[in-house]
């Protein structure tokens, strides 16, 4: 941790003591974690107060938390079955309903006074997810706020034109979610009996060539445990 | 009387000062903008879903795709990503090579630029002239990584081989008699490093072509003096970065004031614009070619002097040569396991910047601790200056609409990605 990372540290820390959640130091970027209602009291003072002067909204993107940590093959009960009978769809899996937070929207600050930046998160656990829109603060949330709302589902209240921004028109679902498939639900093809473009179910299946599996790592272990220990 | 109402016009897709795949809703009072609503994502290919489903390093080739003029600093970024939040720092050699190509790659796209902004607002000649020397810069990617664009030359941990002692050479042919192939083989006849140089030596003279066509040019002046300025203070709320920031008179460069890899030892200036229209961001950039031409002359330095590894030497992250890996039954293994699961990554995130030929070009990289990203984030600079599209062209004519997205330096493969 260098000085100006800890000193950001404890000034969020002064500041926001009611609001705060949790505010964390990892590999040297500060990451302030507070409640969906504090968001634009707590942006209007991160931008305005000349002891963080966060000037510029670098990046606004929404996160889903729903399989984290899940992996497709746990190893020691399946090696001997083989990958493809061992390998679990984590998409069939519905036990994560009671997971509390689901959604999180990460905001990426940039002070060019202090030189330095800040990652602001709000978990969001509604369905759908809404939180107030920082538009009136930084401008430049505007499309990044669209592009969250798109892709996850995520409600900005207050958003003067939430429309989809990526996907195509008329699309439907929100494709970032994890529950949403890779290869999509529907696909296009030119349909020469109707003369026109045709929308119809996918017709690939994904396939998975490389599981996502967790090792727990003894070199990684061994460094957590001193970060802990000091 | 009939009432007079605006009329609503269709720009693109497909139309080629465009870039690629834009459509922008133009509400026009006569030949006056009222209104521009862009609207995106007709590229959009989900390449931040897709690295979810993907060993780290099979991303890599992703990133190339993203921005597709400016390929090796979009690996710059998310390549960093990773190694900060594995903790390792590639050797001094290899940061220096990432500099080098990282410059070279600035001028790349900047060329780019330039040849397609001075084609659209009515430059024919200076399009030949820039692709001119983007030749031999893809040359240079293609003696490094076999390919001319996307090259996959990053990895975490390094760069993928050291620079090669040879260039590869033109053979003649029915179209190229051996004159002219021996001619246009002069100056590669040494090393990939005596081929940049002699084009660090040669591309001054370039850019001063190019401004003797630009600068001082009064259709080109008529174009863009006054055109779609950007205060200071509306260039930091609309969240722009690089050029376009600099253009409006912020003096903010990652590369100084963030520096990462080894650009705090090198030596160069930031260029930054006064008035904050098309003209000035257009200096910016012309005098940024000439400070990467700088930057990449002190890195061929460097390098010649010091040579050495180009990878870490961690067999758990970067793959053993195959020499050992047939001798050895321990390199064997990993060079399995490496190419099988690729490896895993601690849990954290992480959000790493660079500064990107268009502006600030971020990666934000959640790992759970798997061998795939959990999440990741693509910051991509033309996004955000796409997004103050309506601002700057509000009552501008139609045709000042072209110079916007010249200005801007618009590429949709990093906007929709």
């Amino acid at each position: 941790m260098t000085e100006s990372t800890a000193s950001l540290k404890t000034k969020l820390e002064e500041r926001f003591s009611n609001e705060l959640i949790d505010c964390i130091v990892d590999r040297n970027q500060v990451t302030l974690v507070i409640p969906a209602e504090h968001i634009i009291s707590v942006c209007k003072t991160l931008r305005d107060d000349d002891e963080f002067a966060f000037s510029q909204l670098s990046d606004l993107c929404g996160v889903d938390y729903s399989t984290y940590g899940q992996v497709d093959w746990a190893t020691q009960e399946t090696t001997a079955t083989g990958f493809s009978r061992g390998r679990q769809n984590t998409l069939d899996d519905e036990s994560d309903d009671d997971e509390q937070r689901k959604f999180a929207v990460v905001y990426h600050l940039l002070s060019l006074k202090h030189n330095i930046r800040l990652r602001l998160r709000c978990y969001l656990n509604e369905e759908p997810p809404r939180i107030a829109s920082v538009t009136d603060i930084w401008n430049s949330a505007n499309w990044f706020e669209r592009e969250a709302f798109d892709l996850f589902g995520i409600l900005f209240n207050g958003h003067p034109d939430l429309r989809r921004i990526l996907t195509d028109y008329g699309f439907i679902g929100h494709p970032f979610r994890k529950d949403f498939p890779l290869e999509g639900n529907v696909e296009v093809r030119y349909d020469p009996d109707k003369q026109r473009v045709v929308y119809q179910p996918v017709t690939i299946t994904n396939r998975v060539l490389v599981p996502r599996v967790i090792r727990d790592d003894n070199r990684y272990a061994a460094e957590e445990e001193e970060q802990s220990d000091a | 009387m009939p009432e007079i109402r605006n009329m609503t016009m269709n720009f693109g897709p497909q139309h080629p000062a465009a870039h690629g795949v834009l459509r922008l809703i133009l509400e026009m009072d006569g030949e006056v903008i009222e209104r521009a609503d862009p609207h995106i994502g007709l590229l959009h290919r989900a390449t931040e879903k897709l690295a979810e489903s993907k060993p780290f390093n099979q991303s890599i080739g992703y990133m190339d795709r993203l921005d597709y003029v400016s390929m090796m600093c979009n690996e710059h970024a998310y390549v960093m990503a990773i190694e900060k939040l594995l903790g390792v720092t590639p050797p001094e050699r290899a940061q220096y090579i990432r500099v080098m190509y990282a410059e070279i790659t600035r001028i790349l796209n900047h060329l780019m630029w330039l040849g397609a902004h001075g084609l659209d607002i009515g430059a024919m000649t200076v399009f030949l002239y820039c692709f001119r020397e983007r030749e031999d810069l893809m040359d240079c990617y293609e003696a490094v990584s076999g390919t001319r664009m996307h090259a996959t030359y990053y990895r975490p941990g390094g760069v993928y081989r050291d620079l090669p002692s040879t260039m590869p050479k033109y053979e003649a042919s029915k179209w190229h008699n051996q004159e002219e192939v021996d001619r246009l083989n002069e100056n590669r006849q040494g090393s990939l490093l005596d081929f940049i140089e002699s084009f660090t030596d040669r591309f001054p003279g370039c850019v001063d072509d190019y401004e003797t066509l630009l600068t001082d040019n009064r259709i080109w002046k008529q174009r863009t003096v006054g055109i779609a300025e950007v205060t200071p203070e509306r260039a930091l709320n609309l969240g722009f970065t690089g050029p376009m920031l600099r253009g409006s008179g912020i003096e903010w460069d990652l590369r100084k004031k963030q520096p990462y890899d080894v650009y705090d030892q090198i030596d160069f200036d930031i260029p930054v614009g006064t008035n904050g229209d098309c003209y000035d961001r257009y200096l910016v950039r012309v005098e940024e070619m000439r400070q990467s031409n700088r930057i990449i002359k002190q890195c061929v330095d460097w390098l010649r002097k010091n040579p050495g590894t180009v990878m870490i030497d961690d067999h758990k992250l970067t793959p053993p040569s195959r020499e050992e890996m047939k001798d050895d039954m321990e390199s064997l293994i990993h060079h399995f396991k490496l190419f099988t699961e690729g490896y895993c990554v601690p849990e954290g995130e992480v959000y790493s910047a660079v500064e990107h030929p268009k502006g600030e070009f971020g990666i934000y990289l959640i790992s759970d601790g798997a061998n795939k990203p959990y999440r990741l984030k693509i910051r991509a600079p033309g996004f955000a200056h796409l997004s103050s599209m309506n601002e700057m062209v509000k009552g501008h004519m139609l045709a000042d609409v072209v110079a916007v997205i010249g200005t801007q330096d618009i590429v949709f493969g990093e906007i929709d990605r």
